[in-house]
């Protein structure tokens, strides 16, 4: 099988601060990788590298889409780079605010990426937001309020469910679960994962939970200061960590 | 069919301003060319965003400091103004162009349609069909349509670069939620020439098919903002809307009291304090042509 993304020796610098330091790795088709390390590692810029949200000091990275042709990230065109993000990538952010427009409501919230990609049929529209709504578990009697009237655990499935209505391959999601508690993140979690299986979804994640990752993600990475320690599967990662780092980030973690 | 080369106006240059101390059309030379440049870069590009150096009037913004700019810079000895006002000739803002211009260029005023060949206009086009060779001018108060769903001007300027129009149609949505049709009444949001989306100023969405296919030259100056576009003669203005609720306008199941006028955009006017109303046409020239044509309007509404 062929990769669908592939990294090779990203490196980008803040004056002297090495945020990602010739980071290379393959992400196939259906497949989750973690990325995990503590504030300030670089996990956060890496992903915003991959997006496109900042320019690269140094570094290759090739995209393979749907007909099998490979694309340069880094020499696509700006247009083309914002017309894959719109149609083949999608992104969770963080903080819902950011990924929703609060002051729409949440049918116009996951119809916007449908009206993005050409639709201008206001029924056909309406019953793929509903549809949507139902496959992150929002009552369609929410349809018609505005996200500002949900709670933080529902405005991330809403931003789950608006980023994947076009059905992206590959979703980059930075930390979706942060700023939730313990059993809203387990609700998000366990219909992530859901996602993920059905759909077939390729997904970089980013966070700094080690739940998180140990539930989802397939492979992990794990960061400090920029690079990559260590690397492999999560169960192997996580249950036989090799690097001092992420021994102690492990042993750190509680477990009840 | 282009008038002859001989009737065509070109703007004075160097008369004397009837008005002592005062260029002709208020502005200096420099300026009007500039304006005028971008004038012919906003025809060139139909519906595109050009921004010019806007002057400091002696009005202050809002009250159509970018249209007095363009028309300004168009206006010729030989050219008569007409100037709207929410469809009317006898309001204060209409009054005080067309005496400010008056003043300044010395030149025919009008209130019939026909006989202008330059209108400037607030929020109305008027009701009499539009000819070739005359020129409309629009006061836009904002002039990005963009600008309710993205604040930023970099990001606009890309997203009309890029022909993203997509958010747009969120705000259809949204209206066709809430009211379950579209209900956006005013500045109702097209496309011109199929690729640039234009606000067409505050005008009534009633008034958006006029701009299609129009036989005069329609120039929008946005003076706080800084920004002309135009829409060149017979140029496709399409109104945005979605497959299953089509672009519609407004229509009312009465007639204009004065002139009996169907066909119109009407006014609602209260008349007392017991909730009496009327309903009379906007355009006041329209009314007033139709009235002393013999129509009349009083055993329309009985």
């Amino acid at each position: 099988m062929e990769p669908l993304l592939t990294i090779d020796q990203l490196s980008k610098t803040y004056g002297r601060i090495r945020a990602c330091d010739r980071i290379s790795f393959a992400l196939y088709p259906g497949q989750v990788l973690g990325i995990i390390g503590e504030s300030g590692s670089g996990k956060t810029t890496l992903l915003r590298a991959i997006a496109g949200a900042i320019a690269l000091d140094s570094g290759q990275l090739f995209y393979r889409r749907q007909m099998g042709d490979v694309l340069s990230l880094t020499q696509l065109s700006e247009p083309r780079r914002r017309i894959l993000m719109r149609s083949e990538w999608g992104f969770v952010r963080q903080n819902p605010r950011d990924g929703l427009r609060m002051n729409v409501t949440a049918g116009a919230n996951i119809g916007e990426r449908l009206m993005d990609i050409g639709q201008r049929h206001y029924g056909n529209i309406r019953t793929e937001a509903a549809q949507w709504l139902a496959q992150v578990e929002i009552g369609e009697e929410r349809m018609d309020q505005l996200p500002i009237h949900f709670s933080g655990g529902m405005q991330q499935r809403l931003q789950l469910a608006r980023v994947l209505v076009t059905k992206p391959r590959l979703v980059l999601m930075d930390e979706p679960t942060g700023g939730l508690d313990v059993s809203v993140q387990a609700r998000l979690l366990d219909l992530m994962r859901s996602l993920v299986r059905r759909f077939q979804l390729s997904v970089v994640l980013v966070t700094h939970d080690i739940g998180v990752v140990r539930l989802l993600a397939h492979r992990l990475m794990v960061m400090q200061n920029g690079q990559v320690i260590e690397a492999g599967l999560t169960d192997q990662v996580l249950d036989d960590p090799h690097h001092p780092y992420t021994q102690q980030l492990v042993s750190a973690t509680l477990t009840p | 069919m282009t008038p002859p080369l001989d009737k065509i106006d070109i703007p004075a240059k160097g008369k004397p301003s009837p008005e002592p101390g005062f260029n002709f059309a208020y502005l200096d030379e420099q300026t009007k060319r500039s304006i005028r440049r971008a004038l012919l870069k906003a025809v060139a590009i139909p519906g595109h965003q050009i921004p010019f150096g806007s002057r400091e009037m002696p009005m202050s913004y809002g009250w159509g400091t970018g249209g007095i700019q363009v028309t300004a810079s168009v206006i010729g000895q030989n050219d008569v103004l007409k100037v709207i006002d929410q469809g009317a000739d006898d309001t204060t803002n209409a009054v005080n162009i067309r005496r400010f211009f008056k003043r300044v260029c010395q030149v025919e005023t009008t209130e019939s349609t026909a006989k202008a060949t330059l209108i400037q206009t607030r929020h109305r086009i008027p009701e009499t069909p539009l000819q070739q060779g005359q020129i409309m001018v629009y006061q836009v108060p904002i002039p990005e349509p963009l600008r309710w769903i993205e604040p930023s001007e970099v990001e606009t300027r890309k997203m009309h670069a890029l022909e993203e129009y997509g958010p747009m149609y969120v705000k259809l949505y949204e209206d066709i939620t809430h009211f379950g049709h579209i209900a956006t009444a005013y500045d109702y949001p097209v496309m011109v020439n199929d690729r640039y989306m234009m606000r067409p100023s505050p005008i009534p969405r009633f008034d958006n098919p006029k701009l299609d296919m129009s036989p005069a030259l329609q120039l929008f100056g946005a003076g706080r903002e800084k920004r002309i576009y135009a829409i060149p003669p017979y140029t496709k203005v399409k109104s945005l809307d979605f497959a299953d609720h089509p672009f519609s306008v407004e229509s009312w199941d009465k007639a204009c009291e004065f002139c009996g006028a169907t066909d119109s955009y009407l006014d609602e006017v209260v008349i007392d304090n017991d909730g009496g109303r009327m309903w009379i046409c906007s355009d006041t020239d329209y009314c007033s042509r139709r009235q002393s044509e013999g129509e009349d309007g009083t055993t329309l509404n009985d």
